[in-house]
């Protein structure tokens, strides 16, 4: 209700501004301008939204797997959680626009160099939410179970991963969000379609309503994307008490 | 698993019976001793309850007795000893019935298998119709029964109870103690009880050594040769209580 209001309340001060001529339309169009640029050029946007998609879903889901992979296996042995984690956080200080040429290079310009980027940028959050919450269980608990005999496979299944579920979502809202971006750089790098390649094609032809319209389509499907993982949390997680 | 440290003095058929032996242990974490020279005896289904202040290293005591922790010194033997923790270590994420048959399936049992079987106490436990409660939604007593029923399902000769009703209120944790005491006395196990609480001790144990502050050592041993049931307010249990608490320097 209040995001709504705030962002009502953002988009009338913006239009205003603009229809007062206080700034270029060239530089900023109107709200209203970006609105029908979305509705007059759908038919020229909805394949690039579609593309984009499916290079960050794809993306995710890779991410989301060598992730959990990396998450667990540096859990479970500190020698590997030694020898990785200075590779796993220098690959986050690598700057994207730095490797996307590189990986375009080396993978081409079809849809696996756009994956691998999207994944790049993604499976550090997954990796190490997943990590620490792994870490994180409590140790009474952790004592129970050893009371059990309970097996290192057993702890993990039994206890360590349930317990690491909410951490797990964390890192997988974090990378749901930052997805985009890795998508928008490989598509700038090399590429013929996604909103990332309308992007920059509609600033060069200075259509900056259009180039507009698909920067809202790249905001909405960050958003579209976080909210499902949000949902789906709310499924898989249901034993932790929520606020409103 | 059994904890078997050699010797002398201690007699090894009453631990593979389901007895404790342990003596002079001693534990320090760093520079604080927790446990020093403690001596303790459980014969096999005997109570035995551990009182004292916080922090004498009472749950550092269950945590040897259970093998989760070795002592620096002295010798440990005991039968294998499933433990209830404090704060009753019930997982958020599992039902009343999974929660109680948590032994049963890292012991390799099924989740139907060990289901049932948890399942077949839930009256006698009190727990009717809860079967499927997550944790939270549970009172406190029922998660100590939920608890306790998970210690008694590991299927092991002796319980480790840690302060078990420590966070109940003053009138559960009475009702919980009674209960207790007749699912003891159906189901006799060996059970070391900790507890801050000598009137506990004096209602549901044999025998109760008390401890001293940091670091903890055996203050005194009082046997408590008492019929049961046994009432708060028997004259016996009250003398026992009084003489428990001199002997801890609080009265």
């Amino acid at each position: 209700m209040i995001a709504a209001v705030v962002i009502l309340a953002l988009l009338g001060a913006w239009e205003a501004l603009v229809r007062a001529g206080g700034v270029d339309e060239l530089l900023l169009p109107a709200p209203t301008q970006v609105a029908t640029a979305l509705w007059e050029d759908r038919g020229i946007l909805a394949p690039d939204l579609a593309t984009t998609t499916w290079e960050v879903l794809l993306g995710l889901t890779a991410a989301i797997a060598a992730g959990a992979a990396l998450g667990v296996a540096m859990h479970v042995s500190p020698p590997l959680r030694r020898a990785l984690r200075p590779l796993v956080i220098g690959s986050q200080a690598v700057p994207v626009p730095v490797i996307a040429p590189l990986v375009i290079l080396v993978l081409g310009f079809g849809l696996a160099p756009k994956v691998l980027l999207v994944a790049l940028v993604c499976f550090f959050p997954v990796a190490i939410n997943l990590y620490d919450g792994l870490r994180d269980t409590d140790p009474d608990a952790r004592k129970l179970l050893r009371s059990l005999d309970a097996t290192r496979w057993q702890t993990l299944r039994m206890l360590e991963a349930p317990s690491a579920l909410p951490a797990a979502f964390t890192g997988m809202k974090v990378a749901a969000a930052v997805a985009v971006i890795g998508a928008v750089f490989a598509e700038w790098s090399g590429s013929d379609a996604g909103l990332g390649h309308a992007l920059l094609t509609y600033n060069g032809q200075l259509q900056t309503a259009r180039a507009f319209a698909a920067t809202f389509l790249l905001f909405a499907l960050a958003v579209a994307l976080y909210g499902a993982f949000a949902l789906l949390e709310r499924r898989a997680v249901d034993w932790t008490p929520r606020s409103a | 698993m059994p904890i078997e440290v050699e010797a002398p003095g201690v007699e090894p058929r009453s631990v593979a019976e389901g007895g404790v032996a342990l003596a002079g242990v001693e534990k320090a974490f760093g520079d604080v001793r927790a446990l020093a020279g403690v001596s303790l005896r459980a014969a096999p289904r005997e109570v035995v309850a551990v009182a004292g202040p916080s922090g004498c290293g009472k749950s550092t005591l269950l945590e040897i007795v259970c093998g989760l922790t070795a002592p620096d010194a002295g010798t440990v033997r005991a039968a294998p000893a499933a433990l209830m923790p404090q704060r009753d270590g019930l997982l958020p994420w599992l039902d009343a019935v999974d929660n109680a048959a948590l032994a049963l399936r890292v012991g390799g049992a099924s989740k139907r298998e060990a289901r049932a079987a948890a399942r077949e106490h839930f009256a006698a436990f009190g727990l009717d119709g809860f079967e499927r409660a997550r944790p939270p939604e549970l009172s406190g007593g029922m998660r100590q029964r939920v608890a306790f029923l998970r210690t008694l399902l590991a299927g092991r000769p002796v319980l480790c109870l840690d302060e078990p009703f420590g966070a109940l209120d003053a009138l559960t944790r009475a009702q919980m103690q009674d209960w207790l005491a007749g699912a003891l006395a159906r189901e006799p196990r060996t059970a070391v009880l900790v507890t801050h609480d000598v009137e506990e001790a004096a209602l549901l144990a044999d025998r109760i050594v008390l401890l001293s502050p940091r670091p903890g050592r055996v203050v005194d041993t009082l046997e408590v040769p008492l019929p049961r049931p046994r009432h708060r307010t028997d004259a016996d249990v009250v003398a026992l209580r009084e003489r428990a608490l001199t002997a801890l320097g609080a009265a």
